[in-house]
């Protein structure tokens, strides 16, 4: 079992986890740990799966470290900051900051157009949308290859271009870190490959490292390293560079 | 161009509202109807109860200083116009220095003005008419800031000297005379004098039109039998409230009977009590009604819009700000509904107070809407979309974000 030190070695960690826990339930009949103690890092930049049958506390990992629920023992630092102690506010200041999200069900803002979901993040950091925000997201949708969907309201896309505008999003603030929990799950083959390298390009020319939750080997198996999650537990972790 | 130029929370509660349409339309009604059921009936009813003071003080003084003496005859009327102008049995007493006590009274404070007045019963006669009529001497000038007589006067002016007689336009009708016209006036005990009709008033009440004469005071006095004496003394004050406070320091000061209209119409001032309750009442209500509907509307909304909570949260949004952005939908509701109540409120203004006539086709009410109330029913709207939008926003400011997305 390898303690996970990543192998980009020398590279700072982007997160680092160190006997994460998570229960549901505390102090009821049907309290249950779903995380039993999680050491993992992931350096600054890398692109890495989290990969494990259903029920293995993917999702749970993943809302941990996206700082959306407190764990109930351990450590984790995101960018270098210890969440230990932290209240709400500090918490999303630093979420805001360094963490953008991509979700399985895409989870726009169905009231808003395309463009303006894009923009929320920023509206979000900076209160209102300024020009520089504005040109951002004109840019991060052509880039995405959406510019003649923007001024639609997000319900009228279609799943994919859906996805492809939350990834816009999450890339708006251009974090150091995304997350993202099975962007692929609900589109057709060809459809979640274009996502993934969309992904994988932005990956590689940010220098945002990515987290995937993914149930495809396929995808999986064309990141960096591969985190393998069994029943709370690290089964694996493997990488390009010294497969398992 | 583009981009929307809203502040974060502006944005998103906008949004949120228009989103539920047919919610925030309801919702909407409800503020709106509420506001202009408020703001319609203060301002009626505050128009109502000003046109009825202003009726009942158009031809009374607000505090009357009488002889002692006079309390028993008293007793029996009730308002003191009418108290005035009732034949008295016994003999006319003056007022003991009254000159000392008119300016005991226009040194208080919240006192506008004081005037002694001479009255008394006479009959005004001519030819085969006789008439019961109240004998009025005072000095214009002070009198015409007790009651406007300026205001109501038809021919002539509020001026006498000499011989000279203002009455009014009934008593003028039943005698048959007008301007430049004399009148026989005999007095109760015996002294008469032929007077010359030099102005006539319509005073808006008919039976003061038919019994008040103006005379000079030294011509009452000697028509009454009361030389240098006068009978009571007239006092106008600022806050016409205040009345019977001015009316009780001035009767310790002076040991005279001393009354305001306050008293002489407590029946119609619980009547306005009573009125000024029954509108609290029913405003408390509609606040009450409003402000379930605006929480209610809310609450549903807040459970409606869970997923975009969870999904705002996780791009960075504090729960602080999730609280603003529903406090803020509340306050917009209220706002909005609020201009468009005070709309509703005018039109409604304008519209009745073209129905509902006097018989001489005059409005019973101004269409006019006053400010104060406007602005205050405006707030109150505005407090009630908060305060209704607090428990939603709270309830949207502890909601889960896991929760919203996993869903
Ligand atoms: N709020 C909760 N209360 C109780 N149990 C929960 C809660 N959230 C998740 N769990 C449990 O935690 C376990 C892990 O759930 P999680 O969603 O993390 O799994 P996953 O690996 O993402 O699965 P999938 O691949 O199906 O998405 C599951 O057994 C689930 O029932
Ligand atoms: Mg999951």
């Amino acid at each position: 079992m390898t303690p996970a030190r990543s192998e980009a070695a020398g590279k700072p960690a982007i997160i680092s986890m160190r006997g994460l826990r998570k229960s549901y339930g505390i102090g009821t009949p049907v309290e249950t740990e779903v995380l039993h103690g999680i050491d993992a890092d992931l350096a600054e930049g890398e692109f890495c799966a989290l990969i494990g049958p259903s029920g293995s506390g993917k999702s749970t990992l993943l809302n941990l470290i996206g700082l959306l629920e407190p764990p109930t023992a351990g450590e984790l630092s995101v960018a270098g900051q210890s969440t230990k102690g932290l209240n709400e506010q500090a918490l999303t200041v630093l979420r805001g900051r360094h963490i953008g999200f991509v979700f399985q069900f895409h989870h726009l803002l169905p009231a808003f157009t395309a463009l303006e979901n894009v923009m929320m993040p920023a509206i979000i950091a900076h209160g209102v949308a300024t020009a520089q925000d504005e040109a951002v997201a004109h840019d991060l949708l052509a880039r995405v290859g959406l510019s003649s969907h923007e001024y639609k309201k997000a319900g009228q896309l279609s799943g994919g271009q859906q996805q492809r505008v939350a990834i816009a999003r999450a890339l708006s603030l251009s974090p150091r870190l995304i997350l993202a929990d099975e962007p692929t799950g609900n589109l057709d083959t060809h459809t979640a490959d274009d996502i993934f390298a969309l992904l994988r390009e932005f990956n590689r020319e940010r220098g945002s490292a990515c987290l995937i939750v993914t149930h495809d080997p396929r995808l999986a198996a064309r990141c960096d390293r591969r985190i393998e999650l069994v029943d709370g537990r690290l089964a694996a972790s493997t990488s390009v560079a010294e497969p398992a | 161009m583009a981009r929307p130029r809203l502040p974060f929370e502006f944005l998103v509660a906008l949004r949120f509202l228009r989103e539920g349409r047919m919610q925030t339309a309801l919702i909407l009604l409800g503020v709106t109807g509420g506001v202009a059921v408020i703001v319609f009936l203060s301002q009626l009813i505050a128009q109502l109860q000003s046109t009825i003071i202003d009726r009942v003080l158009g031809s009374q003084a607000h505090v009357v200083v009488r002889p002692l003496e006079e309390v028993n005859l008293r007793a029996r009327s009730d308002p003191a116009s009418t108290a005035v102008i009732e034949p008295r049995a016994q003999r006319l007493r003056s007022i003991d220095q009254w000159e000392a006590i008119v300016k005991l009274a226009e040194d208080q404070t919240g006192v506008v003005a004081v005037s002694p007045v001479v009255s008394g019963p006479a009959f005004a006669l001519r030819g085969r008419a006789s008439k019961s009529v109240a004998l009025l001497g005072i000095e214009p000038d002070r009198y015409r800031r007790i009651v406007k007589m300026d205001t109501y006067m038809v021919r002539g002016k509020f001026q006498v000297e000499g011989t000279n007689a203002i009455i009014g336009t009934e008593l003028a009708k039943d005698l048959g005379v007008t301007v430049g016209d004399k009148v026989f006036l005999r007095a109760a005990g015996g002294r008469d004098e032929l007077l010359q009709v030099t102005g006539l008033f319509d005073i808006g009440n008919k039976d003061l039109n038919r019994r008040w004469v103006f005379t000079t005071m030294k011509l009452a006095q000697s028509l009454l039998d009361l030389p240098g004496g006068v009978s009571n003394i007239d006092i106008t004050v600022t806050d016409i409230f205040d009345a019977s406070d001015v009316a009780a320091r001035l009767q310790a000061g002076s040991g005279m009977t001393v009354d305001s209209w306050m008293t002489t119409n407590s029946q119609l001032l619980a009547a306005l009590r009573n009125q000024s309750v029954s509108n609290n009442l029913i405003r408390s209500f509609v606040i009450i009604i409003v402000a379930l509907g605006i929480s209610s509307v809310l609450v549903v909304s807040v459970v409606q819009k869970q997923k975009e909570i969870g999904i705002l949260r996780a791009m960075g949004t504090s729960s602080n700000r999730i609280m603003g952005v529903f406090l803020l939908q509340g306050a917009l509701v209220g706002f909005v509904g609020a201009l468009s109540g005070v709309g509703l409120a005018w039109a409604l203004l304008q519209i009745f107070s073209t129905i509902y006539r006097t018989g001489d086709g005059a409005p019973i009410f101004e269409p006019q809407l006053d400010t104060g109330i406007a602005l205050s029913a405006a707030g109150i709207a505005l407090a009630v979309g908060v305060l209704a939008a607090l428990i939603p926003a709270r309830r949207a400011a502890k909601m889960d974000p896991v929760q919203a997305i996993r869903a």
